[in-house]
């Protein structure tokens, strides 16, 4: 139990029976994502040559606005009964606690894309000219991406007056370039071009952003 | 020190003037542009100033984070701000320099994009510091400017592959510029360093100062106006 691995696995059990019984991230994302895609179909004609041009950009937007719900949720909950002092002053590595909640907030994301993806395909007539398996490791690679970048912002913010608006002010300019790789990666795939570049980009970026992440994470978690 | 600052202060109004004179004057007009061209002396200088200051924030952030010192967070606050303002000229001069010459305002083309980026994380730099309160604000600063920085290169090689609409470098090789032109180029380069420092500096006196008074805000309420404890 008290192995960084074992402390990992516990806050992240915790984590996900507190959102097991009350659905509260997943529901609202769902619900979130689902009208974004609907007002998106107000604002063009979803036909299907068209669509298959935007839909990697569509997809995306949805995603990350959806992320930004549950991301805010992240640490809110430890603040309410000082468990982040608790955390604090424990012995437990920091490390343990940030991996734990990057993890459940990729399952929590993970599973809105897994849920919203084949909406995604009947409004707009999906059909992928090129490799399947390749938007899954994109659909992976970029969901790390944004969650990493995401849980270290969040707890960033915390600090911060208005913190559910600070989120987005910190997340979206540094992820502009996973984001634009995400995008660009899904797009060629399903027009069926090679996206291996920004593959190559995406995985740069996830283990470049992930070192710094947890390098720099006990500093923000004890900043006084 | 005191004196040191109306000197340079006057020093640097010169040199600006002299540069102006020599980029609306002294320079040659370029041949297909005409006088359009010349805002590329306040284009390209703005440029790499805004790029060193951000440089120095990112030092001056890195240095925090292993000192501590609160100077270096002062020159990080300070070289952000008038980066922001610089990369803000070179943002608004450029569509200007691009209408009568492109035909459009704007492009999402790999440099303009890419200074745009790094205008917005920036940006974002600043509202952290403007939201986060007061005592962890150099902490949380520092950290973002470090993954900001990180993030640059990304953002260069990401939008590397749109296709390039912007002229080429003129410094690199292959560059074809009058040697007048470059003349006048560096000259308003230094011109614009030099301004570039001396709003840095005064910024940086002024942050100082407004420590000292908050500290002595602080300082009154803890033990009253009297020296006598409360």
């Amino acid at each position: 139990m008290s192995s960084p691995a074992g402390i990992t696995r516990a806050t992240l059990l915790k984590d996900l029976r507190l959102e097991w019984r009350s659905k509260d991230a997943i529901n609202s994302m769902l619900f979130f994502s689902l009208l974004v895609v609907v007002v998106f179909s107000f604002s063009f004609d979803p036909s299907a040559e068209e669509s298959r041009q935007i839909a990697g950009g569509l997809i995306w937007v949805a995603f990350l606005f959806a992320a930004v719900v549950a991301l805010n949720q992240t640490w809110a909950r430890e603040i309410r009964n000082q468990v982040l002092d608790a955390y604090r002053v424990s012995p437990a590595p920091a490390n343990s606690l940030f991996l734990a909640k990057t993890l459940g907030n990729f399952i929590f994301v993970g599973v809105l894309e897994a849920l919203m993806t084949p909406l995604f395909i009947i409004f707009y007539r999906l059909r992928s000219l090129g490799p399947i398996w390749q938007l899954g490791l994109v659909a992976v690679l970029g969901t790390w991406a944004l969650v990493v970048n995401g849980t270290f912002f969040a707890a960033m913010s915390l600090r911060t007056r208005s913190r559910e608006i600070m989120l987005p002010l910190l997340l979206f300019p540094i992820s502009i370039p996973a984001l634009l790789a995400m995008v660009q990666a899904t797009t060629a795939v399903l027009v069926g071009e090679g996206a291996r570049f920004w593959i190559v980009l995406l995985v740069t970026y996830d283990l470049v952003f992930t070192t710094v992440c947890l390098l720099l994470f006990e500093t923000v978690l004890n900043a006084e | 020190m005191k004196k040191a600052f109306p000197i340079f202060a006057v020093l640097t109004a010169v040199l600006l003037s002299y540069a102006l004179y020599e980029a609306l004057i002294g320079a040659p007009t370029e041949q297909t542009m005409g006088n359009v061209q010349r805002i590329f002396y306040y284009h390209v200088p703005s440029a790499w100033t805004a790029f060193i200051l951000f440089f120095v924030n990112f030092g001056a952030s890195v240095y925090y984070l292993i000192k501590r010192c609160s100077t270096a967070d002062i020159v990080a606050l300070v070289s952000a701000e008038v980066g922001v303002v610089f990369c803000t000229v070179v943002l608004v001069t450029g569509p200007i320099w691009a209408r009568p010459v492109w035909g459009i305002w704007w492009t999402w083309d790999m440099r303009l994009t890419s200074t745009l980026v790094l205008w917005l994380i920036y940006v974002s730099y600043l509202f952290l510091r403007r939201f986060s309160s007061s005592g962890q604000t150099p902490l949380l600063a520092a950290v973002l400017a470090v993954l900001g920085a990180l993030c640059v290169p990304f953002v260069y090689f990401s939008i590397w592959f749109f296709r390039t609409q912007h002229p080429q470098p003129v410094m690199g090789d292959g560059g074809s510029i009058d040697p007048r032109m470059l003349h006048v180029l560096l000259l308003n380069w230094l011109a614009f360093s030099c301004f570039a420092f001396l709003v840095c500096w005064s910024r940086y006196r002024l942050e100082t100062l407004q420590r000292e008074v908050d500290q002595a805000h602080a300082l009154e309420s803890l033990i009253g106006p009297r020296g006598g404890v409360r």
